[in-house]
């Protein structure tokens, strides 16, 4: 038995933090916060690594890895709070790798892979209704009706749309007939609207992967919530290192030191739920469903209560915008609701596993 | 033990109800009407006539009354701020009678609003380590440092602040409590965002700015103990339900009329199970209150219950935000700020507001340090009690 990364997984997980250690220190990642509009550039840097391919066939132009390979890199993008449509691109890569036919995958996909074409999952309908099996939306050639909370649509190049019976379908972002309408998102750095088709052309996807396309969207955002957790760790560590109070560090105040070792406890253990789910999606899909619920609900629901105690360990600088602690809050916010809560996956597990 | 108001205590209620019957409508006029509900006895009870009180015998059962009441008719009641809640009771304990005339009346009003200068960069839970300091030159304090997280500055006309006049006295005795005009050319106040996007506090810089030599609040170098005088007159603190009580009825309203996963929110089990466990610490806290109150009235003192209030009541704020916060589901992905027409999502708003709770006007951690010394009696490490 080997539970753990290989060395090239390692090295490749260590290439990208080493990236966004320099590219998107806390000031960049708050810069997504102050300004309008999706903030894609380091996005685009990212595609220009080849983050674009991981899961993207060889004969695509791509790596032809698995989900364990991208979710390991989902981590320090959510350490860092890399702003961006990273985990909707990859889910809308994804969607065509598992339900596209050949012909679609060669149309699609190596431009996926480099991002010279973005894409966009719209799947959410009714307000905590995420899953597969209770979309609505329906049609063969033309869809109307409404997808909310779909990640940065302005300027997507394609949308992969949830459809009854777990299908998928694509609507091209310049489609006649799709209407977007940006909200104010809690995440500054994932940008959030709502769509409309009115009769928009939609082009099916031949395999209803719905499913388990929700599955490795499950997995991904808890890699980035492990990510974000372990990022108060270290941040509230560092600060308590620094600041002084009554003549001395409040880190070796016993209270603290307790709280951050709570906080480390509540975290550190948890990255074997993300690492087991996602191998699992690539190599015993059944088994997936439950641990990708597993992984999903418990780190992102941790990701919260320990950005909260980050921020508290801060004292008013943590609750000072300027200083960009609550970025890791309102990202631990957005990993916890997005695909649905805790609470809904957890009810999911007990009835998959027929207790 | 008897739970009930006596008779004399209900007369009083339905007569002020018959006051807020005839004298409060929506519309009416706030400061006409503070002003008849100082008239009558209602408002400001603690404070004497000749400052624009009522002055009436201390009597935290009417004084619950009236809170009652006016909370019912939706009345407004004292003017909130740093200024009625802080320095008022200050200068009342501390001040000198033209200190008191010159500013407690008009600060009862809202005429004067009050900043409250205590944390600077450097000292927040350890606030006897602060360093801006004043020198006592031609007649006037010369005060030169910084304050942060000041809340409301640019809205205040003055400053009661702690600042170091005896540098060379021990840490504690070294603060004077000095009284500041916010609008002159030494002060420098510039805003800073909370993570809310509210824009309510500020950096409060002071470069040769002054103030008068008898505008001091006690003695030079007694600031510490009179910044803790107030501490006494925090008898409102000993009533304080009301926000818990608040939070918890807009929970509640949010359980009945949301939905999860598309089923009525209020009939999932854990919902109602998380619910009534909140009822539950919610009573446990009015109850706590009326116990603090009924010792308080037998002259015992509210005494180890009254300082747990803040912490109880923080927690408290946090626990209906985490429920809110799954109620209220996929909703928390879009931001109350700059949002036109929020819904639900308001509740992220108290999501960060709740953390606010934990931080000012003394930490969570802080909080603890006082249970554990002062009410716990564990040996002390002399660090923030
Ligand atoms: C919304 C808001 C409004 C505010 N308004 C005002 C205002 O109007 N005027 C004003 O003067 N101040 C104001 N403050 C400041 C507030 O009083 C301070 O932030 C608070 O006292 C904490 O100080 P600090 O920020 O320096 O944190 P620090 O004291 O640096 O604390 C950092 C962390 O260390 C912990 N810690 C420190 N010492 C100990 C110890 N001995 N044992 C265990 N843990 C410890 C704290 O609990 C905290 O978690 C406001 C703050 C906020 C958030």
């Amino acid at each position: 038995m080997r539970f753990d990364l290989d060395e090239q997984q390692r090295a490749f997980q260590q290439m990208v933090a080493d990236y966004l250690e320099t590219e998107c220190p806390k000031a960049r990642a708050l810069e997504a916060h102050d300004r309008a509009g999706a903030d894609l550039a380091i996005w685009e840097a990212l595609m220009e690594l080849g983050l674009g391919g991981i899961m993207v066939p060889e004969e695509q132009g791509g790596l032809g890895l698995g989900l364990l390979d991208l979710a390991i890199i989902a981590e320090p993008i959510g350490r860092f709070a890399a702003p961006g449509p990273f985990f909707d691109h990859a889910l809308a890569t994804l969607a065509i790798i598992l339900a596209g036919s050949e012909e679609q995958k060669a149309r699609w996909l190596p431009d996926m892979a480099t991002g010279k074409l973005r894409g966009t999952v719209a799947l959410a309908e009714e307000k905590g209704v995420w899953t597969a099996e209770n979309w609505t939306l329906d049609g063969e050639a033309r869809i109307s009706g409404a997808k909310n909370h779909v990640l940065h649509p302005e300027g997507a190049g394609l949308l992969v749309v949830g459809l009854k019976g777990g299908r998928l379908g694509v609507v091209a972002g310049d489609a006649e007939g799709l209407a977007v309408e940006m909200l104010p998102s809690t995440d500054g750095g994932r940008q959030i609207g709502r769509v409309t088709f009115s009769e928009a052309a939609i082009e099916l996807l031949p395999r209803a992967e719905g499913a388990r396309l929700v599955d490795a969207g499950l997995i991904l955002l808890a890699a980035d919530a492990f990510g974000g957790a372990s990022a108060c760790v270290t941040m509230a560590v560092d600060y308590a290192r620094e600041r002084e109070q009554f003549g001395k560090p409040i880190g070796s105040f016993q209270a603290v030191k307790h709280q951050l070792a709570d906080m480390a406890l509540m975290v550190e253990p948890s990255v074997g739920l993300y690492w087991y789910a996602a191998h699992a999606f690539d190599t015993d899909p059944s088994s997936a469903r439950v641990a990708a619920r597993l992984a999903k609900s418990h780190i992102t629901e941790v990701y919260p209560k320990v950005a909260r105690r980050m921020i508290e360990a801060h004292g008013g600088i943590g609750y000072t915008w300027e200083y960009g602690a609550h970025v890791w809050l309102k990202r631990a916010l957005f990993d916890q609701a997005y695909l649905g809560m805790p609470q809904a996956h957890r009810a999911r597990v007990a009835d998959l596993l027929e207790w | 033990m008897d739970l009930q108001f006596g008779p004399e205590h209900e007369s009083f209620r339905a007569e002020v109800r018959d006051f807020l019957g005839a004298n409060w409508r929506r519309g009416t006029d706030v400061a006409e009407f503070r002003a008849k509900g100082v008239a009558a006895g209602y408002l400001y009870r603690n404070i004497p006539k000749r400052f624009g009180g009522s002055e009436q015998p201390a009597d935290i059962l009417r004084a619950r009354i009236i809170a009652e009441e006016f909370a019912r008719a939706k009345a407004p009641v004292e003017v909130k701020g740093n200024g009625v809640q802080m320095l008022v009771p200050t200068l009342l304990e501390r001040g000198e009678a033209w200190q008191q005339e010159r500013f407690i009346a008009k600060t009862l009003t809202g005429e004067y609003k009050w900043a409250q200068g205590y944390s600077e960069p450097g000292s927040g839970s350890d606030l006897a380590s602060l360093r801006t300091r004043g020198e006592l030159k031609d007649g006037q304090w010369v005060i030169n440092g910084q304050k942060v997280w000041t809340s409301y500055a640019r809205e205040c006309h003055y400053m009661f602040a702690l600042i170091r006049t005896e540098p060379d006295a021990p840490k504690h005795q070294g603060i004077s409590y000095l009284l500041l005009d916010l609008n002159q050319p030494g002060i420098d106040i510039r805003p800073m965002k909370q993570i809310n996007g509210g824009n309510d506090f500020n950096e409060v810089f002071f470069d040769n700015a002054v103030t008068p030599e008898n505008w001091i609040v006690g003695k030079r170098g007694e600031g510490w103990n009179v910044s803790k005088s107030l501490l006494k007159h925090e008898r409102n603190m000993l009533g304080g339900v009301d926000r818990s009580e608040a939070l918890f009825n807009s929970l509640l309203k949010l359980a009945r009329r949301t939905t999860m996963g598309g089923e009525p929110a209020i009939k999932a089990m854990w919902v109602r199970d998380r619910l009534a466990a909140l009822k539950a610490e919610l009573e446990a806290q009015r109850y706590s209150s009326n116990i603090q109150m009924t010792r308080e009235l037998a002259g015992e003192g509210g005494g180890v219950l009254q300082m747990m209030n803040k912490l109880a009541q923080s927690n408290y704020a946090a626990a209906i935000a985490e429920a809110a916060n799954i109620l209220i589901e996929d909703e928390s992905l879009i931001s109350p700020m700059d949002n036109p027409r929020p819904g639900n999502e308001r509740w992220v708003n108290q999501y960060m507001n709740s953390l606010a709770a934990a931080i000012a006007g003394g930490t969570s951690n802080i909080q603890r340090n006082i249970i554990a010394d002062r009410v716990l009696g564990l040996p002390r490490d002399g660090a923030g009690a």
